[in-house]
């Protein structure tokens, strides 16, 4: 492990803390806050850890999300808290490697319009099933978990994700990820399995996404299709993993937390807007923002050591 | 045969707006997710011209069209032009323009939605019973189809029977080997992203004669338009109408047998079916 690891990891260790004394603190809007901020960082980190090595758009994030508090609102009144979560892990995993088995042996953009339309998909068949088999809309999901608790909740989730993604890079998995992001047909020469290692990926962070999910469900408090399934989530969350930047694990993070606390503003107070806002987003990141804020910091370190280097030369 | 006879009708304009979008993505190579919107704004602007000025829409499509034209041609020479630029390869081309269009998608519906607002819009054009092989018909969903056949029809004629076509065509199968044979390729490519843009705005102003539209229903029809170029091949012309067809019967049938709510899903099904047995199309070879 080298130095610059274990700074990060000790960095990390005091931001975890440091975040974990906040409900002790604040409440109300700030705790609110916190909790989206947590959840986005949460289904950022878990998107980029497909769709940042393949370069593949999965729109599919409302989509598992809304498997994942389906999950708890079914399971909730059987199992406590936390075997709900895993079961919504699993319930979103199944659903992700079935779609990606259609899906991610062909071309890239099959995978893309796929996804497109999932969650619409899920909200569709939900309503049709609620409605014509069990004869009711919603379901309630009545916990005694506070905001405090989900947010403990989404800090566990996220660093079981971080540790994830750290154990990802360094396996023969994130090797062939790295292969195929830069090359698939070199891939492919060197007896990389394109199909499975893209699926396999998929599966994990479909299943990290639905257990956002699942935790989020008491927060609903009354399940129904057209909440759960919220498309616009799966676009938020491209446009903040994209602005933070896709190539490192925690480049996400620097996209989340401005941008939540930006939509948060704008939903409050111009709410007819936010979809000009999002149109924006996505061309500021394709036009000006092409590696993310922290492609521009990764840029911007290699200069400096660059100067230093030269520095030292003469 | 009634539930036939109107899925074919519907499915008529799906093929003007899948045809706009496979002449964007199968000769500009460019995923155009924002064609949607193309053609919510060719609804209200037939509707504007309907209701203040009393214009029929099949002569608004007069005006309609050359404006879609422009509007999308002027999208990619200004938008996408320098993302095809810029591309060092068609992966990267592909993921840039998704994420752009991805872009124009939410600024156009948004900005459509602040004009107009969320509400469903529509306006009476020929609504007379037309009767037709022992069932009853809209005079103007009759109308709409016959719009629609005779433009896609000179849309045939034109990639098949002019030199402009036959250039149109020879950059949708290889952009290197046209330029080979002294094609202007970035010209060709915007004229081809300019009239898919018209295409899908006649479909729209068709769309609207029949159809109860609102500002955020873009998205759907891009996702439909989007099945149908798969399924029929993409840059395939005739496979997009026979797609279209099918999809417009199917989309009838489930919604009038089992549930109006589930028209997606139906869609959702003949896409997976075409994705596991003919990812290359209805008529694709054995390229895909």
């Amino acid at each position: 492990m080298s130095r610059f690891e274990i700074n990060l990891m000790l960095l990390a260790g005091i931001a975890i803390t440091c975040c974990a004394a906040l409900p002790f603190m604040t409440e109300g809007f700030y705790l609110t806050l916190a909790v989206n901020i947590a959840l986005y960082i949460a289904l950022c980190t878990a998107w980029t850890l497909f769709s940042g090595p393949t370069h593949l758009v999965s729109l599919a994030t409302a989509a598992f999300f809304g498997i994942g508090i389906y999950a708890t609102a079914i399971g909730i009144e059987y199992l406590p808290f936390p075997l709900a979560i895993l079961c919504g892990g699993l319930a979103g995993a199944l659903f992700a490697a079935a779609v990606g088995a259609m899906t991610l042996r062909l071309s890239g953009v099959y995978f893309v319009i796929f996804t497109l339309g999932l969650a619409e998909l899920a909200r569709q068949i939900v309503t049709y099933l609620q409605t014509k088999i069990f004869g009711s809309i919603g379901l309630f999901v009545l916990t005694d978990h506070t905001e405090g608790d989900l947010f403990y909740y989404l800090l566990a989730l996220i660093v079981a994700i971080f540790v994830t993604g750290w154990l990802i890079g360094r396996s023969r998995l994130g090797f062939a990820m790295r292969v195929i992001g830069n090359d698939e047909l070199v891939a492919k020469h060197f007896g990389i399995e394109v199909a499975r290692s893209k699926i396999i990926l998929f599966v994990i962070s479909g299943g990290f996404i639905a257990m956002a999910g699942a935790i989020m469900a008491p927060r609903y408090a009354y399940v129904e299709p057209a909440s759960a399934f919220n498309a616009t989530m799966s676009f938020m969350v491209v446009i903040m993993a994209l602005l933070g930047g896709t190539r490192r694990l925690w480049g996400p993070l620097v996209g989340v937390v401005p941008f939540t606390i930006v939509t948060d503003f704008i939903s409050a107070n111009f709410p007819e807007h936010i979809n000009i806002m999002i149109g924006l987003a996505f061309l500021l990141i394709v036009y000006l923002l092409k590696d993310g804020v922290s492609g521009l910091i990764d840029k911007a370190m290699r200069t400096r050591r660059g100067t230093r280097l030269q520095g030292a030369k003469s | 045969m009634t539930i036939l006879v109107t899925g074919i009708l519907l499915g008529g304009t799906y093929a003007l707006i899948a045809l706009g979008l496979t002449l964007q993505y199968g000769v500009a190579r460019i995923m155009n997710l924002s064609n949607g919107e193309t053609l919510v704004a060719a609804c209200f602007s037939a509707w504007l011209l309907f209701t203040t000025t009393g214009i029929n829409p099949l002569w608004g499509l007069l005006i309609i069209a050359p404006l879609g034209f422009v509007a999308n041609g002027a999208i990619y020479l200004g938008l996408l032009r320098p993302l095809v630029r810029r591309a060092t390869s068609q992966g990267m081309l592909e993921v840039d323009s998704i994420l752009a269009t991805f872009g124009l998608l939410f600024l156009f519906e948004g900005l459509m939605h602040l004009g107009f607002g969320g509400a469903y819009f529509n306006y009476q054009f020929l609504a007379v019973p037309f009767k037709f092989l022992g069932g009853s018909y809209a005079l103007n969903r009759i109308t709409a189809f016959g719009a629609a056949a005779a433009i896609a029809l000179a849309l045939y004629l034109f990639l098949y029977k002019t030199r402009m076509g036959t250039a149109v065509r020879a950059v949708a199968v290889d952009p290197e080997a046209a330029r080979l044979v002294a094609i202007d390729v970035g010209l060709i490519a915007a004229f081809a992203f300019g009239l898919g843009g018209a295409i899908t705005a006649c479909g729209g102003v068709l769309l609207s004669t029949f159809y109860t539209f609102n500002a955020s229903m873009g998205a759907v029809f891009t996702m439909k338009a989007l099945i149908i170029v798969i399924m029929g091949g993409v840059g395939d012309v005739r496979g997009a109408v026979i797609a279209a067809l099918i999809l417009g019967v199917m989309e009838t049938l489930v919604a009038s047998l089992i549930d109006p709510g589930l028209t997606l899903a139906a869609t959702y099904g003949l896409f997976v079916l075409i994705l596991l047995f003919r990812p290359q199309g209805l008529f694709g070879g054995a390229a895909g």
